[in-house]
C-alpha cells in the first residue's frame, strides 16, 4: 500500500499494569481471575468517606521504568483527578497525573527490519485502572466487576514519531519486552496487562500535523497493526475525496477488520483535571533513585552490545538473544555452565534448534523441556569432540523428550561416543573399502563424488559416531591422494 | 446529671456512682421527648446504644475505664458508623447502612464512648443553618423559631438542649464554630490534618476537619484527645507525637491573672460594620474580660480576609463537585425507580437524590473546573488562598491567638435566608479564612444578644496550638458562666 | 460573567443532574448570583504567587506493597441497588 505522498503520523499511549500485589491506592489484591468484586475493598468501590493512600511498589516500578528509558524522574509529581462518569469508574473520577507526571522524556531503541530507530517518549505517569464492564446480557443490564479498579497503571506516551503500522508494532513489542525485562509488568496481553491506544493522523510532508483519531484498547500486536493499517486507509480515502477528519475515538473490530466510532464517548469530554486534594505531592529524592538503580538488571541495549563485544556474536544474533529477558537469561545461564568461549555455538543452538522446537510445539521458552545446564552439557561434548555434530541433534532430541537427565547419560546409554581412535577407524575404513570396490575404482579414475560416497559409507558404518573430518583425512591418506 | 460536664460524668462512671446504662438511658429519654421538637437527631437506635452502654459498664466493672468510657456521645451523620444508617443529611444516602466505621467513630468507641445516635446536618455539610437537610431543619433550642446554625446543627442543638453531653461535628467553612456560637456551646475545629478524615463523608477535602462540640473547652479537649491521632488510611493525616490537649487546663498559673503573657490579636476586619450591634457588644465584653485576666491585646490586620468568601465558594464547590460524583446509583444509595438508559439513570438519580443547595454547589464547582475557566477561577482561588494564609502567618508574629466574633449575627429565623443563597454564604465571613489557612479555631459562648440568643467568641490559634487555644478558653470559662447556661427545655 | 441557559444545560449534563427548563431558569439566576460573589477575586493580581493546595508543605506518605484487605463483597453488596452473580448491574452500556 503506497500512501501517495502522505506522511503517516502515529503516537502510541500504552497502559502497562504494574506487577504490585496490592492496588495503587488500597490494600486489596491485584491477582487476576478472582470471582467478581471479591478483590474490591471499600476504597476501590468508592464508599462514602474512603480515601487513597499511595503504594510504594507502584512508585518504585515507575522509577525503574524512568531509569530504563533514560527519562527524567520528577523530584516532585502530583496526582490529579480526571473527572467523568462511567459505571466501571466508581468515584466518578480517575486518579491520574496531569501537569506533573513522575517520568518525563526518555526513549527506546526500536528495530524495524534492518533499521534501528530511536523513538522518543513524551512522558510516563502513574494512574489507577478502572473496573470491567461485562456486556453479556443480564436481561438488558451490564454487569460491573470492580476487581480491576485501582490496579496500578503506568501510562507511557510516545512522541508522535512512528511512521507506519509496522513501526508502531515494533515499538509496542520493544516496550512490551522492556517492561517485562525490568520486572515491572507481566505483559500478559490476554489478561489485559498491556494495552495500547494508537493516535493516527496524516499530513503532507512538511505540513502541520493533521487531525488525529484515537484507536483504543488494542490488546494484541496483530490487532494493533491491522487497526492502524485500516485507519490509515480510511483517513487517506476521506482526505483524497476532499473531506476532513473528525477528531474522535474509535474501536477496532477484529471480526470486520475495521475501526469504528465509539458512540458512548461522542460527547466532548471535559475532564476538569485538578490536583487531587486527598493526596500530597509525590517526592522522589536522588537517594531513592540511586537505590533503585542498584537493583536494575543490565538493560537489553547494554547487554546486546556486550554480547557483541565480549562474545563476538553478530549484531543480529545479539539482538535476537536480547529481545526478551527469558531468552537472554537462558543464554546466560547456559553460557555460565558451558564456558564463555562457547558463546557462538550456544547462541546457534538457542536461536536454531531450541527456537525451532519451541515454535513447532507452540511452547514458551519458560516451558522448554531442556534446561540451560543440559544444553550446556551437550554443547561442551560437541566442542570437546566426544559427540559429532550429527549425533548432537540426536542427543538434543533425547534430552527434549526426557530420555535422560544429561547429555553424558544419553551418550553413555546409547553408546553415542564419537569414535576417535584411529586404529578403530582404520579397521572400519578397511571394511568400507572392501565393500565398496566400485567407488574406490571410480575415485581412482578421478571421480571426486565417489570419495564423498565412501565418506558417507564410512559414517554410516560408524553409525554417525565418527568425526567426518577425521574420516575424511584417514580416507585420503589411505587412498593416497 | 444531664447538665454535668464530660469530666464530671467520667468521674461518676469510674466510681460506679452511676452506670453507663443509667446515664445513657437518661439521655435517650430526653431525646425521645425533645427530638420531635428540635429534630436534632436523624437516627436513634435505642437497642444498639444500650448494648454499647452495657459493654462499657462491663469494662468499667473490670476497672478498665478511661475518661470517656461509658459516656454517651452523638455523632454527626457525616461519620460512617458500621451498622448504622449514615445519611449525611441527604435523600441520596437515606437508605445507606454503613459497612464500616470512620476513624473518629473507631477512636471514640475504642475509648469506650457510647454512640447516642446520628445527628442532623445540612445536606452533605453544605449550609450554615441546617435548613438544607432532607430530614427537615434543626430548631434552635433557645428559640425554636430560629435556626441552629450549620452544617453541624444537629450536634449543636443536641448538646445545647442536653440531649447529649458531647458530640462530634465537622467544619469546612465554619460548620462547627458557627452552630456552636448560635446554640451557646463550645466547638473546636483542629488544625487541618489532626483528625483523620477516613470515614468522614467528603465535602471539600482540603478544608474538611472533624472536631468536638461540648459544653466547655475542657470537655472539648477530652474528646479531641480521643478523636485526634495519626491514621494511615488518610494521606492528609499528620504523623505527630501524641498530645494531651488538656495540658494547658492543668497548668499552674496565677489564679487572678492566668492569661498574663498572652498577646491576643484583634483583626480590624473582624470588628468592622459587618457585625450586628448585639454581637459586637457581647464580643467586646468578652475581650475586656480576657484583658482582665492578664492578656494584652494588639490590633492586627488580615488584609485579604474579605476575599475568603469568593475563594471558598470556588474551592469548596469545585472539590465537592468531584467528591459527590460517586453518588450515581450504581453501588449504594438512592437509585431512581424509572430510567430509560444509563445517562437517564445518572441524571435522574442525582436530581432526585440531591437537594437544591447541593445541586447549586455541584454546578458551580463543575463550572469553575471546566475547560477554559480553571485558571481564572480555581487556580486564582488557590493563589489567593496562599495570600490569606500568609496574612495569618504574619499576624501570628505579633500575637499568640486571634479573637473576634464567630458569626456576624445571632441565630436568625427559619426561612429568613433561604431565598438567596448568597445571603446565607455571607454568614461565614469570620470563619472561612481559618479553614482556608488550615488553622485551628474555636467558638465559645460569651453572652446573649437580641431575643436572648447566644453569641459566640471565636478564638483562632496558630498551627498545632490547640492546647493553648483550649487553655485560653478554659480560663475564660472559669470566671464566666455563659457556657453553663442552658435553654429551658 | 454570567451563564447562558445553554451553558447551564451543558454544566448540568457534565454533572449528570437532570434539570427541567423551569429549574434551569431559577438555577441560572442563583448561579449568576454566586458568580457575582466570586467575581471579586478576579481583579486581584496574583502573579508570582504559588497556588496553595495544602496547609502544610508535606509529601505523600507511601504504603508498603502488601495485601491487607479481605473479601467483604457480601457486606458491601448488601447495600447495592442491583446485584447479580456478584456483579453490580446497570442499564446496558453501549460501546
Amino acid at each position: 500500500m503506497s500512501a501517495s505522498n502522505w506522511e503517516v503520523v502515529i503516537g502510541l499511549e500504552t497502559h502497562a499494569q504494574l506487577s504490585t500485589v496490592s492496588k495503587i491506592f488500597s490494600g486489596a489484591a491485584t491477582a487476576f481471575g478472582a470471582a467478581p468484586n471479591t478483590q474490591a475493598c471499600a476504597v476501590d468501590i468508592a464508599l462514602p468517606g474512603v480515601l487513597p493512600v499511595l503504594n510504594r511498589g507502584a512508585v518504585e516500578r515507575a522509577i525503574r521504568f524512568g531509569l530504563a528509558v533514560g527519562g527524567r524522574i520528577a523530584p516532585r509529581s502530583v496526582f490529579a483527578r480526571k473527572n467523568y462518569f462511567y459505571p466501571d469508574l466508581p468515584k466518578g473520577y480517575q486518579i491520574s497525573q496531569y501537569e506533573l507526571p513522575v517520568v518525563g522524556g526518555g526513549s527506546v531503541s526500536v528495530r524495524v527490519g534492518d533499521e534501528e530507530r530511536t523513538i522518543r517518549l513524551t512522558r510516563a505517569h502513574l494512574e489507577e485502572d478502572a473496573g470491567k464492564s461485562l456486556h453479556e446480557d443480564f436481561h438488558g443490564r451490564t454487569g460491573i466487576d470492580l476487581n480491576r479498579a485501582g490496579t496500578p497503571l503506568l501510562e507511557i506516551v510516545s512522541e508522535p514519531e512512528l511512521r507506519s503500522a509496522a513501526e508502531a508494532v515494533a515499538y509496542a513489542r520493544t516496550l512490551h519486552a522492556l517492561v517485562r525485562w525490568i520486572d515491572i509488568c507481566d505483559g500478559n496481553l490476554q489478561e489485559g496487562s498491556f494495552r495500547c491506544d494508537a493516535n493516527v493522523s496524516l499530513r503532507r510532508p512538511g505540513a502541520p500535523l493533521g487531525t488525529r483519531c484515537e484507536i483504543k484498547n488494542l490488546n494484541s500486536f496483530r490487532f494493533l497493526e491491522r487497526a492502524i493499517e485500516f485507519e490509515v486507509r480510511r483517513q487517506i480515502d476521506i482526505l483524497e475525496d476532499g473531506g476532513s477528519i473528525v477528531q474522535e475515538t474509535r474501536l477496532y473490530d477484529p471480526d470486520r477488520d475495521e475501526t469504528r466510532s465509539m458512540r458512548s464517548k461522542e460527547d466532548a469530554q471535559d475532564y476538569r483535571y485538578f490536583p487531587d486534594p486527598d493526596l500530597l505531592p509525590l517526592d522522589i529524592d536522588a537517594g531513592w533513585i540511586d537505590a533503585v538503580r542498584t537493583t536494575m538488571p543490565e538493560l537489553p541495549g547494554a547487554m546486546r552490545l556486550r554480547f557483541q563485544e565480549q562474545y563476538g556474536l553478530s549484531a543480529y544474533d545479539a539482538a535476537t538473544l536480547t529481545a526478551q529477558r527469558e531468552i537472554a537469561r537462558f543464554f546466560q545461564d547456559t553460557l555460565d555452565c558451558a564456558g564463555a568461549e562457547l558463546a557462538k555455538p550456544v547462541a546457534n543452538w538457542i536461536l536454531g534448534e531450541v527456537s525451532a522446537r519451541l515454535n513447532r510445539e507452540e511452547l514458551d521458552l519458560s516451558r522448554a523441556p531442556v534446561a540451560p545446564a543440559q544444553l550446556a552439557g551437550l554443547v561442551r561434548r560437541i566442542a570437546d569432540g566426544t559427540l559429532s555434530n550429527a549425533l548432537g541433534k540426536k542427543v538434543f532430541d533425547a534430552l527434549w523428550n526426557g530420555k535422560g537427565a544429561t547429555a553424558d547419560e544419553i551418550i553413555e546409554r546409547q553408546a553415542l561416543k564419537q569414535i576417535t581412535d584411529e586404529s578403530a577407524l582404520e579397521r572400519i575404513i578397511d571394511e568400507v573399502l572392501a565393500a565398496n570396490q566400485k567407488s574406490v575404482e571410480e575415485f581412482r579414475a578421478g571421480k571426486e563424488k565417489a570419495f564423498n560416497a565412501l565418506v558417507g559409507q564410512a559414517m554410516k558404518a560408524t553409525r554417525g559416531k565418527a568425526n567426518p573430518q577425521q574420516i575424511n583425512d584417514l580416507l585420503r591418506r589411505r587412498l593416497g591422494s | 446529671m444531664i447538665n454535668e460536664s464530660l469530666v464530671q460524668l467520667g468521674g461518676r462512671l469510674r466510681t460506679r456512682e452511676v452506670s453507663s446504662v443509667e446515664l445513657t438511658t437518661a439521655f435517650l429519654e430526653r431525646i425521645a421527648r425533645l427530638n420531635p421538637v428540635l429534630n436534632a437527631f436523624i437516627t436513634v437506635d435505642r437497642e444498639r446504644t444500650l448494648a454499647q452502654a452495657r459493654e462499657a459498664d462491663a469494662r468499667l466493672g473490670r476497672g478498665e475505664g478511661g475518661p470517656l468510657t461509658g459516656i454517651p456521645v452523638a455523632h454527626k451523620d457525616i461519620f460512617c458508623a458500621r451498622g448504622w444508617r449514615t445519611t449525611c443529611g441527604s435523600r441520596m444516602l437515606s437508605n445507606f447502612v454503613s459497612p464500616y466505621d470512620a476513624h473518629v467513630v473507631e477512636r471514640l468507641a475504642g475509648a469506650g464512648a457510647v454512640c447516642l445516635g446520628k445527628t442532623n446536618m445540612d445536606e452533605f455539610a453544605m449550609g450554615s443553618s441546617n435548613e438544607t437537610s432532607h430530614f427537615g431543619p434543626v430548631k434552635n433550642p433557645w428559640n425554636t423559631a430560629m435556626v441552629s446554625g450549620g452544617s453541624s446543627g444537629g450536634s449543636a442543638a443536641a448538646v445545647a438542649a442536653r440531649l447529649a453531653p458531647g458530640a462530634t461535628g465537622t467544619d469546612t467553612g465554619g460548620s462547627i464554630r458557627q452552630p456552636a456560637a448560635l446554640c451557646g456551646l463550645t466547638g473546636l475545629k483542629p488544625t487541618y490534618g489532626v483528625v483523620s478524615r477516613y470515614g468522614m463523608i467528603a465535602f471539600a477535602s482540603s478544608l474538611d476537619q472533624g472536631g468536638p462540640m461540648a459544653r466547655s473547652a475542657q470537655d472539648c479537649a477530652l474528646l479531641l484527645n480521643s478523636m485526634s491521632g495519626f491514621d494511615p488510611r488518610d494521606s492528609t493525616s499528620l504523623e505527630r507525637p501524641a498530645e494531651d490537649y488538656s495540658r494547658g487546663v492543668d497548668a499552674a498559673r496565677d489564679p487572678d491573672r492566668p492569661l498574663v503573657g498572652l498577646t491576643v490579636g484583634l483583626p480590624k476586619e473582624f470588628f468592622g460594620p459587618g457585625m450586628d450591634a448585639d454581637v459586637a457588644a457581647a464580643v467586646e465584653a468578652a475581650i475586656a474580660e480576657v484583658r482582665r485576666l492578664g492578656a494584652q491585646t494588639v490590633d492586627i490586620g488580615l488584609p485579604n480576609m474579605e476575599l475568603s468568601i469568593p475563594v471558598y465558594y470556588v474551592l469548596a464547590p469545585a472539590e465537592a463537585s468531584s467528591n459527590l460524583s460517586r453518588f450515581d446509583g450504581v453501588r449504594y444509595g438512592h437509585r431512581s425507580a424509572q430510567f430509560d438508559d444509563l445517562m437517564d439513570m445518572y441524571c435522574r438519580t442525582r436530581a432526585e437524590g440531591f437537594g437544591d443547595e447541593v445541586k447549586r454547589r455541584i454546578l458551580i464547582g463543575t463550572y469553575v473546573l471546566s475547560h477554559g475557566y480553571y485558571d481564572a477561577y480555581y487556580l486564582q482561588a488557590q493563589k489567593l488562598r496562599r495570600l490569606i494564609a500568609q496574612d495569618f502567618v504574619a499576624a501570628f508574629r505579633h500575637c499568640d491567638v486571634i479573637m473576634g466574633p464567630t458569626s456576624p449575627t445571632v441565630a436568625f429565623a427559619l426561612g429568613a435566608r433561604s431565598a438567596d443563597p448568597v445571603q446565607m454564604y455571607l454568614s461565614d465571613i469570620y470563619t472561612i479564612a481559618v479553614n482556608l489557612a488550615g488553622l485551628p479555631g474555636m467558638s465559645i459562648p460569651c453572652g446573649f444578644g437580641g431575643h436572648g440568643l447566644p453569641v459566640g467568641l471565636q478564638i483562632i490559634g496558630n498551627y498545632f496550638d490547640e492546647a493553648r487555644m483550649i487553655e485560653v478558653a478554659h480560663r475564660y470559662q472559669q470566671v464566666t458562666d455563659w457556657h453553663l447556661r442552658a435553654p429551658a427545655l | 460573567m454570567s451563564l447562558s441557559p445553554e451553558q447551564v444545560r451543558n454544566i448540568a449534563r457534565l454533572a449528570r443532574i437532570a434539570i427541567t427548563d423551569a429549574e434551569a431558569a431559577t438555577v441560572r439566576d442563583q448561579l449568576n448570583g454566586i458568580l457575582g460573589l466570586i467575581e471579586r477575586m478576579q481583579a486581584v493580581d496574583t502573579s508570582g504567587i504559588a497556588p496553595m493546595a495544602h496547609a502544610q508543605d508535606l509529601s505523600q506518605r507511601l504504603r508498603d506493597d502488601r495485601v491487607t484487605e479481605s473479601d467483604r463483597h457480601e457486606a458491601f453488596q448488601s447495600v447495592a441497588p442491583e446485584v447479580e452473580a456478584g456483579l453490580y448491574l446497570v442499564p446496558r452500556v453501549m460501546e
